[in-house]
């Protein structure tokens, strides 16, 4: 009697304990990220979404789910391993059909994942990697994901902006499925890691993987601007040159100031679209979103758009010659004069940056 | 090859929003309402495919409340051909919306699917990629430029990525969401916006199109962000450099 009750529940375990992850996740959270390398090395971004992974609960555990292929992955897997103490596993899925980051396979690829350990939670950083690849993700599994989380208050609730950053939203996650999130990184900054631990490091068996036979997108090319200034999403200083700038030319004096500072560059809209400065500087709603210490807009009227990406900095300042100009509504420091004047002064007269 | 578009009905993108006092969410009522900056863009370009001789017919949809008309007008006054009105009045998830898609499309069969890479209300970015899975389509996200090959039947793509340009090609039919810098949109002109006015709205329900409407996110408050303490306005360089340094300690 007692034997056949314990086969019965044998039988039905995988069940039982899916309900368990289902009505209390805070139990067992389990989560899987979608990491992002590059020649070699895991991106920051990726350690800021495990730092967000870790706001999921108490006792979380954390796969970084790695694909790509040959020897840069594998050097890859190896950095990412020991990249923060709270990483448990490093999945790596090593074949040609991930050379490059094309939605199709990748989804599929955490579809396939998941199907074999069931995670409570997929995460990837909101970068156009993760915005790319998560929800497509999230409807292989019919769930509603969220994108660009700043706070983590639990396992299923979560902030996130809405309105170009005008408004919070809170929002609790009610679905049966894995919760699908896109992290904001900025909002979760890397603090220096002092403990090091490796994590295990597994290949995928992708003898299983299916794929449609003939890929339906292919990889053309790229075209990458190389700059030896820092990141503009984890820069320290950010210094922004808007329309005022007028031409390619002048807006070398705001290269010359970051370099100063040892800052990156941004731009507004209105630069980019006037080819001052190639599209992948522009910072704002649409753009990238920065969090620096220390963020200085020369020639920037501070629209909407614009402030939706500076907002989170420390110290903002603002050089217009228009007083009136919004960006001093939000400027802890604002200098109503010509920048055509203030810039060239600011870098004879700033001390200088190693 | 039909292109079918799906519009969204916004609040104006220059509008400063309020957020509501019982922290439900954002007023809308008596605020301007436009379409959605990046669906005009995506709209403006399945009209310049259908000029270049590549499409038969652009098809705008919109789902929502019964305004949504004047979105579609607008579209429809832009040089869309017809317009389709999936009337509902509650706002969905983007996975009901691209399930609405999708079934719209297996009605339709278009060769492409256009949306905006986001809305500026929810600013998810999401619906896009969510057709494309559910149809099994490939996407193209974030596009810069488009440009067909019609013998061929694929679209090669720019893509605005974080580091700079990404050039792909996807098999049609694809789906396809536009970046600002993909174009400038149109405006209507007065005899364009009287003919819009004899312009097809198919009118549709959530029954007509069987989608079962999930909604597996709550939304708990709205509220307003944190507001930055006012700053001050300083005179000169040097006055500037002193706050920097000794005040804010950041140089
Ligand atoms: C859907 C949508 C998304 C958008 N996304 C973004 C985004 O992500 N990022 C973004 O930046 N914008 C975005 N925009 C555009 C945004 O609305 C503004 O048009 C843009 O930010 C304006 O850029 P600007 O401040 O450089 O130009 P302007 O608004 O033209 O401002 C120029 C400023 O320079 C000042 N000025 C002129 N000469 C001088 C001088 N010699 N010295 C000092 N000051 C001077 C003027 O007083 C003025 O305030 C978006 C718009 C839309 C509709």
């Amino acid at each position: 009697m007692t034997r056949a009750i314990l086969t019965k529940k044998k039988l039905v375990l995988s069940n039982a304990h899916r309900f368990i992850s289902i009505t209390n996740l805070s139990r067992c959270i389990s989560t899987l990220i979608l990491a992002e390398h590059e020649s070699g090395s895991i991106k920051a971004q990726t350690v800021s979404t495990v730092v967000a992974a870790n706001h999921l609960g108490e006792s979380s555990s954390v796969s970084l789910l790695l694909a790509g292929s040959g020897s840069s992955l594998q050097e890859a897997a190896s950095q990412a391993a020991s990249c923060h103490p709270s990483v448990s596993e490093v999945l790596v899925a090593d074949s040609d059909r991930f050379e490059y980051p094309l939605a199709e396979p990748w989804a599929k690829l955490v579809d396939f994942v998941r199907q074999q350990r069931d995670y409570s939670h997929i995460l990837a950083s909101s970068s156009s990697f993760g915005k790319n690849i998560l929800p497509r993700v999230a409807a292989l599994l019919d769930v509603s994901p969220v994108t660009d989380v700043v706070k983590i208050l639990g396992s299923n609730e979560f902030i996130r902006p809405i309105y170009a950053g005008n408004a919070l939203c809170r929002v609790r996650y009610t679905g049966a499925g894995p919760c699908v999130l896109t992290i904001r990184t900025t909002s979760f900054p890397v603090t220096p890691i002092t403990e090091s631990k490796k994590a295990t490091i597994s290949q995928i068996d992708l003898s299983k993987f299916k794929e449609d036979a003939v890929s339906r997108s292919r990889y053309v090319g790229q075209s990458t601007q190389d700059t030896e200034r820092p990141d503009l999403g984890s820069a320290r200083v950010v210094i922004t040159g808007g329309r005022a700038l007028k031409s390619v030319e002048n807006f070398k004096m705001i290269e010359k100031l970051a370099e100063k500072l040892g800052g990156a560059v941004g731009a507004t809209r209105a630069a980019v679209d006037a080819g001052y400065v190639p599209n992948d500087l522009q910072v704002g709603q649409t753009g990238k979103i920065v969090a620096p210490e220390l963020y200085m807009a020369f020639g920037v009227s501070g629209a909407i758009q614009h402030l939706a990406g500076i907002k989170d900095s420390k110290v903002i300042v603002a050089v217009n010659k228009d007083a009136d100009a919004p960006i001093f509504q939000v400027a802890d420091y604002g200098l109503v004069g010509d920048l055509f004047e203030v810039i060239p002064e600011l870098l004879e007269k700033l001390p200088e940056k190693k | 090859m039909k292109i079918l578009v799906a519009v969204k009905r916004v609040v104006d993108y220059a509008v400063k929003i309020r957020v509501k006092p019982d922290k439900t969410g954002v007023d809308t009522q008596n605020v301007k309402m436009s379409m959605n900056p990046f669906c005009e863009i995506a709209l403006e370009e399945a009209l310049r495919i259908k000029e270049a001789g590549f499409a038969k017919e652009v098809v705008a949809v919109s789902i929502g409340p019964p305004q949504c008309v004047d979105t579609l007008r607008t579209g429809l006054a832009m040089g869309a051909d017809r317009g389709i009105h999936v009337e509902a009045n509650s706002s969905f998830l983007p996975l009901t919306i691209a399930k609405i898609l999708k079934s719209l499309a297996d009605v339709e069969n278009p060769g492409l699917i256009f949306l905006g890479k986001q809305a500026i209300d929810d600013d998810c970015n999401q619906t896009g990629q969510m057709v494309a899975a559910l149809l099994g389509w490939p996407q193209a996200t974030f596009a810069s430029k488009v440009v067909l090959d019609k013998d061929k039947q694929f679209a090669t793509v720019d893509r605005e990525v974080d580091g700079g340009l990404e050039t792909l090609s996807v098999d049609l039919p694809a789906v396809i969401t536009t970046d600002l810098r993909l174009n400038q949109p149109r405006y209507a002109t007065l005899p364009n916006i009287m003919k819009a006015k004899s312009k097809p709205i198919k009118k549709m329900t959530l029954e007509d199109l069987k989608v079962d409407i999930k909604s597996d996110i709550e939304i708990v408050e709205v509220t307003e962000p944190p507001k930055r303490k006012s700053g001050v306005i300083v005179s000169s360089v040097d006055e500037l450099i002193d706050k920097l340094k000794n005040e804010a300690h950041v140089v």
